[in-house]
């Protein structure tokens, strides 16, 4: 169908959507009201449990199956884009160009921050049961602060600080490892998944059962990915060429 | 003030799902689509918030029994916020391939699905 009656089922269609969505809001608890009723029960279960933060509590002990869920969409995703930008057959790989000019301040910034943000997103992993965190966010963290090595350096700088080979192990044994801790909870009888592991002192490292221990899990999972992600888009910028027409058969 | 919370994240949803449609170029596409999600995040977050209520997370500042906002919606926000993350990275890769493929990134220039 050509442009404008594309235009004008759509308009038809998100008419009827928005007066859908008036109809539900005039309906709604007001915003801002103190009517929250799966609130109330998710901080009972997570006090508890002796997980101080209650988002990590619901995303890895309340309701850990869906996070297993989410975490095979990642990782899916993944597999898909790095397939989609492999090179052809049609395609080569060259050298990446070394160096350009950069700011002596940008360098100097980059190699500094680049140990800092490490660290930063491990302890978002690892203290993701105690403080704002946890796997998925720790994870970004930790991938971004390693392309500070592309920011600071060249590509190359970047290439070396990334075999990619143990990133795709890494992927795979962050999801293994939540595997592993599911079957762990169903071998001890209480369920896939379920907490098993002692819920310790409230706001003590070492605490909450396997709150942690899916953290870290997903943390090296959601690192993993992102790292090979934009592996595959740097490569297909900056290496793969279309191969010239004499080496084609 | 209820009309104007949850009615920022609908409106954002409405003109990400206007941006696919009347889009001319599949990068803006990718983006539109980005920008509906970012509705569906603010409308998940209004529903969940409390006046006077702080974030829920226990601590020395605020003990068990202090007011916090709803922290169901929020999860589901924070992996939906990753996940979608991907998926843009996804729908991303195939962009670059049809645009290697046909040479073109307008949507209307792409007719027949070639084998």
């Amino acid at each position: 169908m050509n442009r404008t009656a594309r235009l004008v089922v759509f308009a038809l269609g998100a008419g009827a959507l928005a007066v859908l969505f008036v109809a539900a809001l005039l309906k709604m608890p007001a915003f801002g009201a103190d009517v929250h009723p799966y609130r109330d029960a998710t901080m009972i279960a997570a006090l508890l449990r002796r997980a101080p933060n209650v988002v990590t509590s619901i995303n890895f002990d309340q309701r850990g199956l869906d996070t297993f869920g989410e975490e095979t969409i990642l990782l899916a995703s993944v597999v898909g884009a790095t397939t989609l930008l492999r090179p052809g057959s049609d395609e080569r790989r060259r050298t990446p160009p070394g160096d350009g000019r950069m700011l002596h301040a940008t360098r100097l910034a980059g190699y500094v921050l680049l140990p800092v943000t490490l660290i930063v997103g491990a302890d978002v992993v690892v203290h993701g049961h105690l403080t704002p965190g946890g796997g998925f966010q720790g994870g970004v963290v930790l991938a971004t602060g390693l392309h500070l090595a592309y920011v600071a350096g060249r590509y190359p700088a970047l290439r070396r600080l990334r075999p990619l080979d143990w990133y795709e192990y890494g992927e795979a044994t962050g999801m293994g490892a939540v595997v592993a801790l599911g079957i762990a909870g169903l071998v001890a009888g209480a369920g896939f998944l379920a907490n098993i592991l002692p819920t310790g002192i409230f706001g003590s490292l070492v605490s909450a059962g396997t709150v942690p221990l899916f953290s870290v899990a997903i943390g090296i999972e959601v690192a993993s990915g992102v790292v090979v992600l934009l592996a595959g888009f740097f490569e297909q910028d900056l290496a793969v060429r279309l191969r010239p027409k004499e080496d084609v058969a | 003030m209820s009309l104007y919370a949850y009615g920022v994240g609908i409106w954002l949803v409405l003109v990400g799902i206007a941006g696919v449609v009347r889009s001319r170029d599949l990068i803006h596409t990718v983006v539109c689509v980005s920008v509906a999600q970012s509705g569906t995040y603010v409308v998940l977050l209004a529903v969940g918030y409390q006046r006077g209520a702080v974030a829920p997370i226990f601590g020395s500042s605020s003990p068990p029994g202090t007011p916090v906002v709803d922290p169901v919606v929020q999860a589901m926000a924070l992996t939906d916020i990753v996940v979608s993350a991907t998926v843009t990275a996804l729908l991303l890769a195939l962009v670059i391939q049809v645009a290697k493929r046909h040479g073109t990134v307008v949507p209307d220039e792409l007719h027949a699905l070639r084998g």
